[in-house]
């Protein structure tokens, strides 16, 4: 720590060390104090003087300066009027409260915590079906609960507004799928068989899955995005108080959308598909003619059915995840981004495990 | 002595409609000049434009002697440094603290370490009363509090003019009264220049050194003086805003 001595020093640009004590000279602004600050907390200030009588200007970051010096025990000296107003100003007799930071709570409560949260998650999941379930069964009931207009505005948003999108993924996939089973077939003379491969494993597997994962990014971020914002901007409240049901205005909808389109963008995208598989293979010294035959030879109606029962439920995991997200959602524009991150990540993993399921119960029933 | 606001020949609009015509005005260094008016006279579109946000159709804005509208980006950069913008919503990011508010464009646009800034945050926060709520998020706050939050996060950088739109909007009386003293308190402890644009009353006249009264029928300025004047004035429609008659149900006006 600096002491004063009879001769003066300068130890930063604008601060003098002085017989009896220090001095600043120039501005003390926002700019100026950027280099003092360091200077001055290296000093032990209790009991010492400083002299403020050449300092030209202070402003809000000056007087912070000032009242950390105060703080540390510095004897302020001839500080102008203003400044003295500044520094006034921020109570410079009442320390700083600075709150000590949280510890790292201990891994058994961070343990607890996590799985209250996900059990907490899992019950509004529960109770998410649940309240979607009956909302289902009473529009059943009184079919005019549903609003028509925006089922079709939304079977539009989901469906045919993601046709470009779901073409072009589709097309790719079928010549990479193509291409990548020819070439090892064709080792063993056996390309043809590709026409095979690919009927099925794009009309029972990968149509379906492809498509839903498409629709993860494309409609249930957009739902939970949407649903969000309007919980953000309290348009859910206002719909509660004039009677309409949240369930049935925003929810029911986006779910036979999703439940409704998804099967119909499959069969697309299956088709398209095997147009890109079929295109490929002709460069294999296989016709049109030929795929289409072993096609339709290995391909039967319950691949196809398979391939949309898991559609449809794709269908509804895409939709009612996203609602569900949106009508979670916090506070604040990050709630809003959090909230579509989750339901993204959700449905990509629901999907997955629902994928997975649907394998094991065909498989038992011999589908 | 320079204006710290000065304004020539401003007109303002959004595409082909005018909605102020070439307005002049001076606001000088250490004043709290409110723009006031009913709704639809222009009165934040004439702040949107003195900040900078909108280019305006026609003339000149100098803020402490810089012309703002011709400005080349260095030099924009350079004049919005000298203001600070607290917004109706008080537009905070949610997803930071408020400590953590005002500690951005502090560890952005100044040279001090973090430490100092740490430190200068938290100053800002007790000149507005909230350094025990440093570390709550904009939501956790009521609606008074984020407004003051806002203020200071606008004083984060020293501003030399401040400019509020509407700060009392939304709030009740007393929390609207507590924000009023605090803004006053502001332009006199800090010797900042303040702009607030509002159409209460109770707040003109108690943080105004003077008030510009937009109308929207001339599309431009009607009146420029001290609240006092302006409450006194024979002008029908200054008058008609100053003391404008809300008809008291039957055996209220004798209670309120």
């Amino acid at each position: 720590m600096a002491k004063p001595s009879a001769a003066a020093t300068t130890i930063a640009e604008s601060l003098q060390l002085r017989a009896g004590g220090y001095a600043i000279s120039g501005e003390l602004t926002l700019h100026s104090t950027s280099r003092l600050w360091p200077a001055c907390r290296a000093i032990d200030w209790q009991g010492q003087t400083l002299d403020l009588a050449a300092v030209t200007r202070v402003d809000g970051a000056g007087a912070a300066l000032l009242f950390e010096l105060s703080q540390a025990g510095a004897q302020l000296q001839h500080l102008s009027a203003d400044g003295q107003r500044l520094l006034q100003a921020l109570n410079p007799s009442q320390p700083l409260h600075i709150p000590a930071p949280a510890g790292e709570l201990p891994l058994i409560s961070r343990l607890g915590r996590a799985s209250s949260l996900w059990l907490n998650d899992l019950a509004e999941q529960i109770s998410f079906i649940g309240e979607a379930a009956a909302a289902f069964a009473l529009t059943l009931r009184r079919p005019q609960l549903l609003r028509r207009a925006e089922l079709w505005r939304q079977c539009e948003q989901v469906g045919a507004n993601a046709l470009p999108i779901i073409s072009l993924i589709a097309f790719l996939l079928g010549i990479i799928l193509a291409f990548q089973s020819a070439i090892p077939m064709r080792q063993f003379g056996a390309e043809v068989f590709v026409a095979n491969l690919l009927g099925l494993s794009v009309l029972r597997e990968l149509g379906p899955l492809m498509t839903a994962i498409v629709l993860a990014g494309r409609t249930g971020a957009a739902f939970a995005a949407e649903i969000g914002t309007m919980k953000v901007n309290e348009e859910i409240n206002a719909l509660v108080t004039f009677g309409y049901r949240p369930m049935n205005f925003l929810v029911l909808p986006r779910l036979l959308a999703g439940a409704l389109m998804l099967p119909l963008l499959a069969i697309w995208a299956s088709v398209i598909a095997l147009l890109g598989g079929a295109i490929v293979l002709q460069g294999f010294g296989i016709p049109l003619a030929t795929f289409w035959t072993q096609l339709s030879g290995q391909v039967t109606p319950l691949d196809i059915l398979t391939g949309l029962i898991k559609a449809v439920a794709f269908g509804l995991v895409v939709a009612s995840v996203g609602c569900l997200r949106g009508l979670s959602t916090g506070n604040g524009a990050s709630a809003v981004g959090a909230s579509t991150t989750r339901a993204v990540v959700q449905i990509l993993v629901l999907l997955v495990v629902t994928d997975g399921l649907f394998a094991v119960v065909f498989y038992h029933l011999g589908w | 002595m320079q204006p710290a606001i000065q304004v020539r020949g401003l007109s303002c609009g959004w595409g082909e409609r005018l909605i102020l015509r070439e307005l002049d005005f001076d606001i000088h260094t250490g004043e709290v000049v409110t723009i006031l008016g009913g709704s639809g006279c222009g009165k934040s579109t004439l702040l949107k434009h003195l900040i900078g946000l909108y280019p305006p159709l026609a003339g000149s804005i100098l803020i402490q002697g810089n012309e703002l509208v011709s400005a080349d980006n260095q030099a924009r950069e350079q004049i919005l440094r000298m203001i600070g913008v607290m917004y109706q919503s008080g537009a905070l990011f949610g997803s930071l603290s408020i400590l953590d508010n005002i500690k951005l464009p502090l560890g952005s646009f100044s040279p001090l370490d973090t430490a100092a800034i740490d430190t200068l945050a938290r100053l800002k926060l007790r000149l507005v009363g909230l350094e025990e709520f440093a570390d709550f998020y904009p939501a956790e706050l009521s609606g008074g509090m984020q407004k003051r939050a806002a203020i200071a996060r606008a004083m984060a950088l020293d501003p030399q003019i401040l400019f509020l739109d509407e700060p009392s909007a939304g709030l009740d009386p007393v929390t609207s009264a507590e924000l009023d003293q605090l803004i006053r308190r502001l332009a006199e402890t800090q010797g900042v220049t303040i702009v607030v644009v509002t159409h209460e009353l109770a707040s003109i006249a108690a943080i105004a050194d003077r008030a510009i009264m937009l109308d929207k029928s001339i599309q431009g300025i009607l009146a420029i003086d001290t609240p006092a004047a302006l409450a006194a004035a024979s002008d029908p429609r200054v008058a008609h805003f100053f003391h404008a008659a809300r008809p008291a149900r039957a055996g209220t006006a004798s209670v309120l």
